[in-house]
């Protein structure tokens, strides 16, 4: 076969395969992802049979009942806050005032945590450090 | 010296502003004098960043709290090891270190060059300058790390207790080398690209510097593993967090271009395929930066309230629009000089090991990015967890590594099926004897990903042992030299080659750890009382009782756990949680502590099997009536008096405990991870050591040319 046609040939089954992983990228990633959203929006269109990534601040009061930790996560701006039951891994630096991140699920009034997916982002690397109060 | 700091980077900013002009101009009317000048810039710039930074590392190790930024991240009381590291550890002294490694490897890179490729050099002299004028432009105007205290605090909020670590000291160093270095290929390249040179040259020069690159990006990654790993109380070494994939991915595409420039080296192909990784890498390394300090997504890492976005991705936007722009005008240059003649070549091997290493990077990229990319689409932000990732890269992770083993084995141009057959033999008998060897095992059997994997890595051991074998008893035959010193002097002459093939070998150790002890590990998390056992992974973790200590800036309440295996003691482990006083002055001399910072230090029993890790999260709610009932009686407590009371709970913790949370995890194969990432190490010293014939032709070029010289005076 002539080389610049076998080598067209090649270039056009590459790209063919490379569309076609981009595709299943795009899809599973569609198909896998959890909503990124604020105390405020979950508190109103949260449904039971999705999870979503909450980010907020963490609210003066939280308590552990056995083995999870009860918190409510604020707005970072505003006073809208939801309620969290959450079990697993607390990271270092987790306390009120503190931004977080938790996967989690609607259970009744209240959202379940997913297992280990507090995340607490680092104080250090603010550069204007949020007030702390007292749980 | 606040002043002089603030004189320094102003300095900096308008060296590097000098530089940029007297290069571009020395480039267009073929002046060498300004072109010099222009280098020389590069060294100036280097010397006063040099001296910014002392000045602000003195002020650290001084408590010198007139400093803003020393008031906000140390004290007297912060040991000295980290009060040098505290210069880091924020978003204005992290810049300046950025800028001053920038300087020094870009010095390092244009005196190393200094009579080579003399029409790219001033193109990349410039581009270098342009990019030291960025963060210059931000250390002076936007995030200055010489902000004067006013009034100067008694004493330091100190460093945060999360970053004391040993790592510390290593970790942000060998990223910011890591980042820095990938920007100066990407200059190089660039300047090829303008001035039009885009034959082996620049490529040849560059290499050294990009391995480097590669070298110390790969080396913090694996610190800043480890350091995640023993240190920090969550039980993993790598979460796919945004800034942890935003260093991984030019690390993967400077692999990538690692492993192709040798073809263009050799053959003249992949000339766009090349300059478009090493411009990527570039760009990468600087997305990397701008992700830890936009704040734009949302990662433990990141820097929150940082106003450093905007300019961040402005500079981004025009790299990446003028290395486009650059490469697409560029490509009638860049056309190959040869072609694929076959499949089953190392070339082709190598290319699709590229492909396989741009696809790893393209899917971190998008399960990064994803947030943005969904609220772009949707309005709506989404992200993607670890299963979404691992989806992905494990299968590829596999590729790879079964890769790594056929790559140094096959055929340059064409593989015949003889010499096949005589390659191969021996890598695929050693993955057939691992796969049926491990098929007997059960638990592994279950488990076909990790199965694959130690298959691929018994391939690559075999294929690396074999070609070692083979370059021995060649030299042996030859030189009639001892089995260990044919090795040494086999090495010693093909420093790149056998370097690589080391790194490839210390690449599949750590994939085998890494699938050993994500897929077989073994994590509960359980309340004990002293006393009570948990069973764990086969073993019996039983605690013993609970410590506490006191020291002048912490107070610490941890636990004594005794593990045992089939009845028989194998070792004593003590994690335990440090407490640091809060500055809130609305809390009580007691609740300061235990309301303030927190860290916790792992109990870790490691080993080449398997590592046992344990952390405890002391229960201080049950604590707080004590601690509530401190603060009211003796609301000023202070100095002395505080000590003997924080003494009080301490003795009170130690005797009567409340139930403490641990977790326990086994581990298998976690030590291969840092093993074969120390062999990986080992293997990139190896090939970035200057051959010895290499070393004598620089010495006979600088003997030629101070001859030349020396001549033309006479």
């Amino acid at each position: 076969m002539d080389p610049t046609r076998r080598r067209r040939i090649r270039l056009v089954i590459a790209l063919g395969a490379a569309v076609l992983l981009a595709g299943a990228l795009v899809y599973t990633s569609l198909g896998a992802a959890s909503d990124a959203t604020t105390p405020s929006r979950l508190a109103a269109t949260a449904s039971p049979d999705r999870s979503y990534r909450l980010t907020g601040r963490v609210m003066p009061g939280y308590h552990r009942d056995g083995d999870e930790l009860i918190f409510r996560v604020g707005d970072r701006i505003g006073s809208a806050s939801v309620s969290v039951r959450y079990a697993g891994v607390v990271p270092d630096p987790f306390r009120a005032g503190r931004e977080v991140i938790v996967t989690v699920r609607k259970r009744g009034t209240v959202f379940v945590g997913e297992r280990d997916s507090l995340v607490t982002k680092c104080p250090s690397k603010f550069s204007s450090q949020a007030p702390e109060h007292s749980s | 010296m606040l002043n002089s700091g603030r004189v320094c980077l102003t300095f900096a900013l308008l060296i590097a502003l000098y530089g940029i002009a007297v290069s571009l101009y020395g480039a267009r009317r073929g002046e060498r004098n300004w072109v010099d000048s222009g280098r020389r810039a590069v060294y100036a710039l280097a010397g006063v960043l040099t001296v910014a930074f002392v000045i602000l590392e003195a002020a650290f190790l001084r408590s010198d709290f007139s400093f803003a930024l020393v008031g906000s991240h140390s004290s007297t009381t912060t040991p000295t090891f980290y009060k040098a590291t505290a210069v880091w550890s924020s978003q204005e002294g992290s810049l300046l270190l950025w800028v001053w490694l920038f300087a020094i490897w870009s010095s390092l890179v244009l005196f190393a060059t200094r009579r080579r490729l003399r029409e790219i050099a001033p193109y990349a002299t410039a581009i270098l300058l342009g990019f030291a004028a960025f963060f210059a432009a931000l250390v002076v105007f936007l995030a200055s790390p010489f902000e004067l205290a006013d009034p100067a605090p008694a004493e330091g909020a100190g460093l945060q207790p999360l970053l004391r670590h040993p790592s510390m000291m290593v970790h942000p160093p060998m990223l910011y080398s890591g980042y820095t270095l990938f920007a100066v290929p990407f200059a190089f390249a660039a300047g090829a690209l303008v001035a039009r040179r885009l034959g082996t040259d620049w490529i040849a020069a560059m290499r050294r510097f990009a391995l480097a690159a590669w070298f110390f990006l790969g080396f913090g990654i694996l610190i800043g593993a480890r350091w995640s790993w023993s240190e920090l109380g969550w039980g993993g070494y790598w979460a796919w967090d945004p800034v942890e994939n935003a260093s991984l991915m030019p690390w993967l595409t400077g692999t990538a271009f690692l492993h192709s420039a040798m073809i263009q080296e050799r053959r003249g192909m992949l000339k766009v395929w090349n300059v478009s990784l090493v411009l990527a890498t570039g760009v990468l390394a600087v997305l990397g930066t701008f992700l830890v300090r936009s704040g734009i997504l949302d990662s433990i890492h990141a820097f929150g309230a940082s106003t450093l976005g905007k300019p961040f991705l402005g500079f981004i936007i025009v790299l990446v629009i003028g290395s486009v722009v650059l490469v697409v005008t560029r490509l009638d240059a860049l056309r190959p000089e040869a072609h694929f003649e076959a499949l089953l070549s190392r070339e082709s091997i190598f290319l699709l090991n590229n492909l396989v290493l741009l696809g790893l990077c393209f899917v971190i990229f998008w399960g990064t990015f994803f947030p943005l990319i969904s609220e772009a689409v949707t309005g709506q932000r989404a992200s993607v967890g670890p299963p979404w990732f691992d989806g992905y890269t494990v299968p590829l992770a596999i590729a790879l590594v079964f890769l790594s083993g056929v790559g140094p084995v096959i055929a340059w141009r064409r593989a015949t099926l003889r010499n096949a057959r005589r390659n191969f033999r021996l890598p695929l008998a050693a993955a057939a004897a691992a796969a049926l060897a491990l098929m007997l095992v059960p638990d592994i059997r279950r488990e076909p990903p990790a199965l694959l994997m130690f298959c691929a890595a018994a391939f690559v051991f075999a294929a690396v042992a074999q070609e070692l074998w083979r370059g021995t008893r060649a030299r042996r035959a030859t030189s009639g030299e001892s089995a260990p010193r044919a090795l040494a002097s086999l090495v010693r002459r093909n420093r790149r080659r056998y370097g690589g093939y080391v790194v490839h070998a210390g690449v599949a150790a750590l994939f085998v750890g890494v699938a050993a002890s994500s897929t077989f590990q073994h994590v509960r998390d359980v309340r004990l009382s002293p006393g009570q056992t948990a069973n764990i992974g086969g073993y019996d973790i039983r605690y013993v009782r609970a410590t506490s200590e006191l020291s002048p800036e912490k107070i610490t309440l941890g636990a004594l756990l005794e593990l045992r295996k089939d009845g028989r003691r194998v070792a004593t482990l003590m994690p335990n949680r440090g407490y640091y006083p809060s500055r809130d002055p609305t809390l009580g001399p007691m609740a300061r502590y235990f309301d303030g910072e927190a860290t916790s230090e792992v109990g870790l029993d490691a080993g080449l099997r398997r590592d046992v890790w344990t952390a405890v999260e002391p229960d201080i709610g049950a604590m707080r009536r004590m601690i509530d009932g401190i603060d009211r009686r003796f609301p000023l407590a202070a100095g002395e008096s505080a000590t003997v009371l924080l003494g009080a709970i301490a003795d009170r913790y130690a005797a009567r405990p409340p139930p403490a949370s641990l977790r326990l995890i086994v581990s298998p194969m976690v030590e291969w991870i840092w093993l074969g990432g120390l062999i990986g190490v080992a293997g990139g010293l190896v090939a970035l050591w200057p051959a010895p014939g290499a070393a004598r032709r620089r010495a006979s070029v600088l003997r030629a040319a101070r001859l030349d010289r020396e001549l033309s005076r006479a």
